[in-house]
């Protein structure tokens, strides 16, 4: 490969990556938010059965 | 005008706050000659006229933002920020009170250090001082205003520069270009253009600043 | 509307910029004619410049959403105006970044201060990350909403500011100047820098309504589980 398709590569690469990694934080975020519903159901289940 | 004397009573308590307290001006006035003596030491020998003027212009903002930082603390220590904002005035008058104090305070400064810098490096001509002079009002209008959310903030003084040296690039621009621009007038102009631009909204939105 | 209906085009929009992109990447590598003074590294330009005007746009939305919030007091501007301000520093620092590669493709080296939109940019990264740390040092509430608000308002007048002050230094401080010739485009090349910039507009906007989504599913959790505690 030339420099110039090295560099256009590089620049390509660095916009999929930043992208994936924003994917990867969206994800975490939604794996604790689906701990979070998980628990409040929980709890809710704990009220409902407590009444 | 009612507008004006509010103005004028709120700028004359911080004049007089500091004339009592004598805190913040020496301050300011040591730091700057401080940092202009740091400045030769930092200036390898012939660095050039525009060096100097490029530091002048980091001195005059970093001293003004000593000041900025302390400018809202005689509100703050004093638990008084929530009292004034109650009184019955527009709320962007304590903002022009307290611009103008600051201006004054930078103003004097200024009269000490710009013939300080004179006699330690290059004379300054009737631009560059137009220039340092317009660019006071942008320094003052827009650091007070971000000196007010500074004080809401939990980190309160470490986060002012932060948000004030964005802001204050373009004035450096402005000053140091009409100190060593063939054709200064542009620039003046620019920096008249900042100030008035920044000083509208700084008066729309401090309001929104200091209530909830 | 309720919140479910309101995110039901977004897979859709999705699709829309996934097959956007797959298109404008085709026309770039494959149909757009190579640049004859700079080479195939021109085809940077393709995604670099599309990226930088959707982080304007998007500091401009976080500015307008700050706005309304200013007026109207609603929440939910707040957290509208957070997340248009956080996909514009993102995007933001994609510019810095594909710019960097290409000034180093170009002209050999990794930053250069002639460069008149890299500047631009580096201080707007600069504002907008004190953004983020004065909204991470204040309190949640009305009061942090006010001044992210005020601040952000701040930001969308700078960037005019910013871009005259940055014209007007070039006067004086750089010695070297490095020129690209402005795109003397083709009709080919302007066809793919519209696809492509429609691409990425569409993309961006998934991502503000996928963060968004998010970030309100996050503040109902907390509501519910203080009623349920």
């Amino acid at each position: 490969m030339s420099s110039g398709e090295k560099y256009l590569a590089a620049a390509y690469g660095v916009i999929f990556v930043v992208l994936l990694l924003w994917v990867v934080i969206i994800a975490a975020k939604l794996t604790r938010l689906e701990r979070e519903v998980g628990e409040l159901a929980e709890r809710a289940r704990e009220r409902r059965d407590g009444d | 005008m009612n507008y004006i004397e509010d103005v004028a009573t709120l700028a004359r308590k911080d004049l007089r706050l500091e004339l009592r307290a004598r805190d913040t001006l020496p301050a300011m006035l040591l730091f700057v000659l401080s940092t202009f003596v740091v400045f030769h030491f930092a200036l390898p020998q012939g660095s050039g006229e525009a060096a100097a003027q490029g530091l002048l212009w980091v001195a005059l903002v970093f001293t003004a933002l000593l000041g900025l930082a302390r400018s809202w603390a005689p509100e703050r220590e004093g638990g008084v920020f929530d009292g004034l904002v109650l009184a019955p005035c527009d709320r962007s008058a304590i903002w022009l009170g307290k611009a103008a104090a600051v201006l004054v305070f930078l103003v004097a400064i200024e009269v000490v250090a710009l013939p300080a810098f004179a006699l330690f490096f290059e004379p300054l001509d009737g631009a560059a001082v137009a220039g340092v002079a317009l660019a006071n009002l942008g320094i003052c209008a827009v650091g007070t205003l971000l000196a007010a959310m500074a004080a809401a903030s939990r980190t309160r003084e470490l986060i002012l520069p932060l948000l004030f040296l964005p802001l204050a690039i373009p004035l450096v621009v402005g000053g140091v270009g009409s100190a060593i621009s063939p054709e200064p007038g542009r620039y003046l102009l620019f920096l008249a253009l900042y100030d008035a631009v920044f000083a509208i909204i700084c008066w729309a939105s401090f309001e929104y600043v200091v209530t909830e | 509307m309720s919140t479910s209906s309101r995110n039901s085009r977004v897979p859709a929009l999705a699709a829309l910029a996934a097959a956007l992109v797959g298109l404008s990447l085709a026309l770039v590598f494959f149909v757009a004619p190579e640049d004859a003074d700079q080479g195939i590294s021109q085809k940077i330009f393709y995604f670099h410049v599309p990226i930088a005007l959707t982080a304007y746009a998007c500091f401009g939305w976080g500015a307008l959403k700050a706005l309304l919030y200013l007026w109207r007091k609603d929440e939910r501007y707040d957290l509208e105006s957070y997340v248009g301000i956080h996909l514009g520093t993102v995007f933001g620092t994609l510019t810095l970044l594909t710019g960097s590669i290409w000034a180093k493709a170009s002209w050999g080296v990794w930053w250069t201060w002639s460069s008149n939109q890299l500047v631009l940019f580096l201080v707007l990264f600069l504002f907008y990350c004190a953004y983020f740390m004065l909204r991470f040092s204040v309190e949640e509430g009305p009061r942090r909403a006010s001044l992210s608000a005020v601040y952000a308002l701040f930001g969308v007048v700078l960037v005019p500011v910013s871009f005259f002050a940055i014209r007007l230094a070039s006067d004086f401080i750089h010695p070297t100047v490095f020129n690209r010739e402005g795109p003397q485009m083709s009709g080919t090349m302007f066809a793919t820098f519209c696809v492509a910039w429609g691409a990425i507009t569409v993309l961006a906007y998934v991502l503000y309504r996928v963060e968004l989504a998010g970030k309100l599913l996050d503040q109902h959790l907390r509501e519910l589980r203080e009623a349920l505690a």
